[in-house]
């Protein structure tokens, strides 16, 4: 079906994301009417049976709302939970979960720009097509996502929903000479960040670019990652903050009739959380080695509060980012001093507590109420896809509305560059399902078996 | 949403090249992460078999039927009910991987609750969830021909049974308790020692005895040890005298609940009820 004019574009199963979603494109008399991300994923129901728990239980059960990202469920858990119960960690514990995080940063990262980005840009179906006629690239890339999932092997006992992360701090902290065995494999691996941003820098980039509201945590002196305040920068280049606890009253939910999507909004307005918000408003804490590849890759010198809005480029920031955690994981390990304990206890407390924490693709949000006896009695977990929600639409619709105007694309290509539309984001649909509406469409045919 | 299954069998242009799907129903997509995590093993076995099918990673999908399918996920939705059924007609070998195919993963805690009440809790929208009342593993709805645990599966044993299939061989996955893998490993008994509740007596091996190594109790994410599945195994479960131990250990009744209401909670379940009822009899 491609009558020019107007069309109806939907395609069934997205490929290259975490969790299983569809699109739908609509277009009359050459113009985009409706521009839909659309979820699929069952829900699942956390915020339900988290109630009843025992406050000690949050972060082994939310890190199942996601197999790519559990340790950023983890942290924001154990944050949100410390809150409530108005527990301070031993500093030396806040290294070690920065360290952790630093692992799922560099695995998830990588996995992202090698696994699912990459092929985009070189016209192939998947990283194992690609490795076809660039085995030498595919392999770095697993080398270096390999070299994250190590520190989360060490750290978390396992990659995939680690063990030793508790209330409080660690089950067991490692002993130095542990660490130092990590410190040799990081070492070659700030070499294999350093040519993978050189190596996407290469790639080809359609010009365009997001208005939407940029917001991510800041720290002074530091690039954000384990905590911080939520820091909105508006298109005008306006900076503000606001206290973690109002989060809820600014970035709300919102029902709109003609359409089958929840979105959130911040004040009102459409906001994009991720890589290319963390590098806009924590840019000048970049390591020298991170800065460097940032400027190398073009996106301007970060120090000097470069911004980059162009989704496509997100695979750059995601690149920099990369050589940013494996420089951060290695000051750590240079510098880390077994904590006195492993952790702190935590007693209960009755009260609500709010925890955040920079997931690699993007805020993610964490509420609980506890009782006197610490059960929870109500969950709020707000992840980044589902934020992101209304900027990916919005880029779906400018996207498609670009090719339009520029040509006469058909059904194929039309639907090929709203996908990577999609995948610039990076969208986590397994995390983001239990926000979304799940009213889709039941005519799709695509999804073959 | 209507699954299709190609209706014309097409076999992949590689001739001889077994093929492999991968399919992901209501779950966290960290089983099939596991097999992307694969990174010294990922590029040889896709010289080894045609990857026909898995979302996650490539663009380039084929119809069935499929030589060897793995499914992560539970069934949830009245639609996941018809697209494991034409899942299991376009395999020839069905395996799960995962807490949630082989045993309904942390979402079957409602079927112990209200589901409609859960979804009020949760959506704005309630009447627009589709949802079933309870989260079954694909053996209650479809033949499987093998059953790999753990949330997550542990990735040595994933290729394992990949490799089996492949060589035509039965996987080599032991089906005794944590306990084992624990002595093996050296470590000394969290429970012994230090009082720690644990759960490796009754869980299923396969991860390594990884908690009680970084001194944790074990908490059963591999599901019970020898139960009966669709794939064999006999029951050698031993909770009843394990309960005991957990009380003394300073568990109360709520806290066991808690403890084996987890990510296999459907089978613990059905132990901790049985368990219960010898200590009334």
């Amino acid at each position: 079906m491609t009558h020019r004019g107007s069309r109806t574009l939907h395609v069934g199963s997205l490929t290259r994301v975490e969790g299983e979603g569809a699109l739908h494109l609509e277009v009359q008399d050459n113009t985009v009417t409706r521009a839909q991300l659309q979820i699929y994923e069952p829900p699942r129901f956390f915020e339900a049976f988290l109630r009843g728990r025992a406050h000690t239980e949050p972060p082994d059960i939310t890190a199942r709302v996601c197999g790519i990202c559990p340790v950023a469920y983890q942290m924001s858990a154990c944050a949100a939970i410390e809150d409530a119960c108005g527990v301070t960690v031993d500093p030396r514990v806040v290294a070690l979960r920065r360290l952790l995080y630093c692992g799922e940063w560099i695995e998830s990262q990588t996995l992202h720009i090698y696994l699912l980005h990459a092929p985009d840009f070189l016209g192939c179906d998947g990283a194992i097509e690609l490795a076809r006629t660039a085995r030498g690239h595919v392999e770095r890339g697993l080398r270096l996502k390999q070299a994250g999932n190590a520190i989360l092997d060490l750290l978390g006992g396992r990659a995939i929903h680690p063990v030793n992360v508790r209330l409080g701090g660690f089950h067991r902290a490692p002993a130095p000479a542990e660490l130092q065995t990590l410190h040799a494999r990081l070492t070659h691996a700030l070499e294999d960040a350093r040519l993978t941003a050189a190596w996407v820098s290469g790639f080809e980039f359609p010009d365009t670019e997001t208005d939407a509201d940029l917001l991510a945590l800041a720290t002074p002196g530091t690039y954000a990652i384990e905590g911080g305040t939520p820091a909105a920068l508006r298109l005008d280049g306006n900076l503000s903050t606001f206290p973690l606890h109002t989060f809820l009253d600014r970035v709300r939910e919102e029902h709109l009739p003609h359409s089958t999507a929840l979105y959130s909004t911040l004040d009102g307005r459409r906001h994009l959380t991720g890589s290319l918000a963390r590098f806009a408003i924590s840019g000048r804490w970049l390591t020298r080695p991170a800065r460097d590849a940032a400027v190398a890759a073009g996106l301007g010198d970060p120090w000097e509060g470069a911004v980059c809005r162009n989704p496509f480029r997100s695979i750059l920031v995601r690149a920099v980012e990369v050589v940013y955690a494996v420089t951060e994981a290695l000051r750590l390990i240079e510098t880390y001093e077994p904590p006195s304990r492993p952790y702190v206890e935590v007693p209960p407390v009755v009260g609500t507590g709010h925890g955040a924490t920079e997931a690699p693709r993007g805020l993610l949000y964490h509420r609980y109420a506890l009782d006197a006896d610490g059960t929870v009695t109500d969950a709020r977990l707000v992840p980044p896809t589902a934020q992101n929600q209304g900027a990916i639409e919005d880029d779906l619709r400018r996207t498609a509305q670009a090719a339009l105007d520029a040509g006469e694309p058909d059904d194929a290509e039309l639907a090929a560059l709203c996908e990577r539309a999609i995948r610039n984001h990076d969208p986590c649909i397994s995390c983001s399902t239990h926000f979304l509406d799940l009213t889709v469409e039941r005519t799709r045919s695509a999804r073959t078996v | 949403m209507p699954a299709r299954v190609g209706a014309a069998a097409r076999w992949s242009e590689e001739a001889g090249v077994p093929t492999l799907a991968v399919f992901k129903l209501a779950s966290c997509d960290g089983c099939q992460l596991t097999l992307l995590d694969c990174e010294d093993e990922l590029l040889s076995l896709a010289g080894k078999v045609k990857i026909a099918h898995f979302l996650e990673a490539t663009s380039a999908v084929l119809p069935g039927p499929y030589d060897l399918t793995l499914v992560e996920g539970s069934v949830t939705t009245p639609a996941d009910t018809e697209h494991i059924r034409a899942i299991r007609a376009a395999s020839r070998r069905l395996v799960t991987i995962g807490a949630c195919a082989t045993a309904g993963g942390i979402q079957a805690l409602r079927n112990f609750a209200d589901v409609e009440e859960f979804a009020r809790t949760v959506y704005a929208r309630p009447d627009y969830i589709d949802t079933l009342a309870t989260s079954t593993p694909v053996s209650a709805h479809v033949a499987v021909d093998f059953e790999l645990r753990g949330c997550p599966v542990d990735r040595r044993q994933l290729l394992e049974v990949i490799t089996a299939h492949l060589a035509g061989r039965k996987p080599d996955i032991p089906d005794h308790s944590v306990c084992f893998e624990c002595k093996r490993r050296g470590n000394v008994c969290v429970t012994v020692a230090h009082g720690t509740p644990c759960l490796g007596p009754v869980t299923h091996a396969g991860c390594g005895a990884i908690c009680p190594t970084y001194g944790r109790g074990c908490y059963g994410c591999f599901g019970p040890a020898g139960r009966p599945g669709p794939t064999g195994g006999s029951l050698s479960v031993n909770l009843p005298a394990l309960i005991p131990v957990l009380k003394s250990d300073g568990m109360d009744d709520r806290d066991v609940e808690r403890f084996l209401h987890t990510f296999n909670s459907a089978d613990f379940h059905e132990e901790l009820m049985a368990a219960r009822q010898e200590e009334q009899s």
